[in-house]
């Protein structure tokens, strides 16, 4: 457990001192959208890597929490704060009682549920026009703003989303670290056998679900504050899928995979500009490659990386010798 | 994979670092455009007219004697990633102006972007609400969608039809469509009988053409980008429903005859000149640009010009006159640009001012009607 904590410790350093490295704006605002993603990644997968449950509508709630504020806001005038504890209190209990007939569904059953889910809430957003803008989204969200200081711009913005973040964080490493991250990780090897042994999986489950959607929908309503522009098409099907895929490419059941693949999956469509046109098949062909040679994700990939560089780096000199 | 991983880095940056040594004495202009998603027939028309424009005035010269750099950035039609994007165009690449987006919601979510970073952004994109109310850096190209509304109401009053059914489809096109029908209508004394949607992928309309034909409506506006115009053409023809046809600008390429075939005769629809530019008057003040641009993008990309890229051609004409009477900094193009007065373009004649940023008049269209497979203009 001391480890645990000089591990988060660093983080919170590295955190800190990020913006003092960059002093490209532009970077800082890639970073904040780095930091929303984190929290979308650790969201799902507190479900997809613990619980072993998918869920493929998670851009769903996200997009909820966001519209929630935003409409909160935007058309009636709620202070920001307010708009975002009651967005994460409504999904969080839609996705609670959502979760039992749902959560029952197994594999790809489930998988389909919560895509349909997702799918509903988008088509929600485009239809309702009268509430979310539709298509074209909702424009005039206010920033948020603490004790005077609005959060109006990139660096304000960058230390605000993180500071969710390392909440967040801290708050799963905690969780999966207590009785209910254990009994989580029984669900996941076999549900059966972590019912014999006491767990109720059924409950458990629809917790974590609705755990996982709240803490989406906060993200979300950062998302729309710091935009202060929503429009349904950021909440689509693939952005559930990208979702997926950061969890994947950075760890299953690991905290920081869930930093590592949303931090590799928002920056490297940034790098890869380079290639132009055919950014999309070098950004494919990369995550190929990690799948294939990285099946434990990021966090067991990269050390397991460096550790080979350096036996290799020893055995050069003896060969030579 | 070790071995492939290193040279792969290696190229990446040294391929970044190339891209920011290029050459001081340029003038970057900055690109949006949804070039991949589901607004790619908008983005990439878009991309490759200015890229075309772009290369002819280097080819010319440049302006002032310095050679443009068009940076585009694809942004898949996602609000998220369009503010990234311009961000980065403003932060990184540095550039003086930006053009694009494609779509109305992207460019609502970028003008906050230019309005806090003081860039001129030119957005193609038709939604009136991007310049209404008018935004000090904003302007946009595409003509509104309320133009396109009033010439189809105009000949509707014309031929003495007041009870229509509206059919639109239910993306941001069709949104906006929906709302200026039912905003304008009262106005030329035209009641909207049927209201009725259909999904952007459907791919059979008979259950709402069934419930038009059993109403009270004397004409039918449908508004929407290919395909499901065709299938409602189709729909049309096979339900044996007589009822004037009419359609939007959204379909005002060849490719939706192709794609009707035979039941898009007699179709009506308000368009951009473009698609009508060798049969056009030779007194008309567009004709000299619009013959050269879809002369050029046959040339370039084999492929017809249409009038989709026709706002990003428009966008960079516009930066050019700006540029030529005044400076290339941000602040100096914006002034200029907010001077341009009767500019000839593809999409219509441009007179920005203080209180319009849209530039564009209602004859900016003109209504064409499908005739032997091919468009014919409307008297």
């Amino acid at each position: 457990m001391n480890r645990e904590v000089y591990k988060f410790l660093v983080l919170v350093a590295i955190v800190l001192l990020c913006p003092l490295a960059v002093h490209e704006g532009y970077i800082l605002n890639v970073l904040v959208f780095v930091g929303i993603h984190t929290m979308l990644a650790l969201a799902l997968n507190l479900l997809l890597g613990y619980a072993g449950q998918i869920s493929l509508g998670q851009a769903g709630f996200f997009g909820l929490g966001a519209y929630i504020s935003g409409i909160l806001t935007a058309t009636h005038g709620v202070n920001p704060w307010l708009a975002m504890g009651e967005g994460a209190v409504v999904v969080t209990l839609l996705a609670f009682l959502i979760g039992f007939p749902i959560l029952k569904l197994k594999g790809h059953y489930l998988a389909m549920a919560t895509l349909g889910l997702g799918i509903i809430i988008y088509i929600v957003f485009n239809e309702a026009v009268d509430q979310t803008g539709g298509p074209s989204g909702l424009s005039g969200i206010p920033n948020l703003s603490l004790g005077g200081i609005i959060f109006d711009n990139d660096l304000k913005n960058y230390y605000l989303i993180w500071t969710f973040v390392l909440l967040s964080m801290g708050l799963a490493l905690n969780l999966v670290h207590s009785r209910i991250g254990r009994a989580l990780r029984a669900i996941h090897d076999s549900e059966v056998a972590a019912r014999v042994m006491g767990v109720n999986a059924r409950l458990l489950k629809v917790q974590i679900f609705a755990l996982s959607a709240g803490l989406s929908a906060v993200a979300g309503s950062l998302y729309a504050h710091t935009m202060t522009f929503v429009a349904p098409a950021s909440f689509g099907f693939n952005f559930s899928v990208e979702l997926v895929t950061m969890v994947i490419i950075g760890g299953l059941a690991s905290i920081y995979g869930s930093l590592l693949g949303a931090a590799l999956l928002t920056l490297l469509p940034e790098l890869l500009r380079a290639f132009q046109d055919y950014d999309i098949i070098v950004y494919g062909l990369l995550l190929i490659i990690m799948t294939m040679y990285m099946p434990g994700g990021l966090v067991k990939g990269v050390p397991a990386l460096f550790s080979a560089i350096r036996s290799r780096l020893k055995r050069k000199p003896s060969a030579h010798a | 994979m070790k071995r492939l991983l290193l040279p792969i880095i290696t190229f990446a940056l040294l391929s970044i670092w190339a891209g920011s040594c290029l050459a001081a004495s340029t003038i970057k202009i900055g690109a949006l455009f949804s070039v991949t998603g589901p607004p790619s027939f908008l983005g990439e028309p878009e991309r490759n007219s200015a890229k075309m424009v772009v290369d002819e005035i280097n080819a010319k010269g440049g302006i002032k004697g310095k050679k443009l750099e068009l940076v585009v950035y694809d942004t898949q039609g996602d609000a998220t990633k369009a503010v990234q994007a311009a961000n980065r165009l403003i932060k990184e690449d540095k550039v003086v102006a930006i053009i694009g987006p494609s779509t109305t919601g992207e460019s609502m979510a970028v003008l906050s972007v230019a309005e806090k970073e003081g860039i001129p952004l030119i957005s193609c994109a038709a939604g009136s609400k991007i310049t209404d109310p008018v935004k000090k850096w904003v302007f946009k190209t595409a003509q509104n969608d309320g133009l396109a509304v009033t010439k189809i109401f105009e000949h509707l009053n014309k031929r003495k039809i007041n009870k229509v059914a509206i059919l639109t489809v239910s993306d941001g096109f069709g949104a906006s469509g929906r709302e200026q029908l039912k905003a304008h209508a009262a106005k030329f004394g035209i009641q909207i009988v049927v209201d009725d949607t259909y999904g952007p992928k459907d791919t059979d309309m008979t259950s709402q053409l069934t419930k038009i034909r059993g109403s009270q409506a004397q004409a039918i506006v449908c508004w929407g980008t290919n395909p499901g115009p065709a299938v409602i053409a189709k729909n049309v023809k096979q339900l044996g429903i007589k009822l004037p046809l009419y359609m939007s600008h959204g379909v005002s390429s060849k490719k939706f005859i192709d794609l009707a075939g035979d039941a898009a005769e007699g179709i009506i629809l308000p368009s951009g000149r473009v698609i009508v530019a060798d049969v056009l008057p030779a007194s008309d003040k567009q004709k000299k640009s619009l013959v050269a641009f879809v002369k050029d993008y046959q040339k370039h990309y084999k492929a017809e010009g249409d009038h989709f890229g026709g706002h990003a051609w428009d966008a960079i004409m516009l930066l050019k006159g700006a540029i030529e009477r005044g400076g290339d900094t941000p602040a100096a193009i914006r002034d200029q640009l907010e001077k341009t007065r009767g500019f000839a373009g593809i999409g219509g004649i441009f007179t920005y001012n203080t209180a319009d940023h849209a530039g564009l008049a209602k004859d900016a269209f003109v209504l064409v009607q499908v005739r032997n497979k091919d468009w014919a203009l409307v008297k």
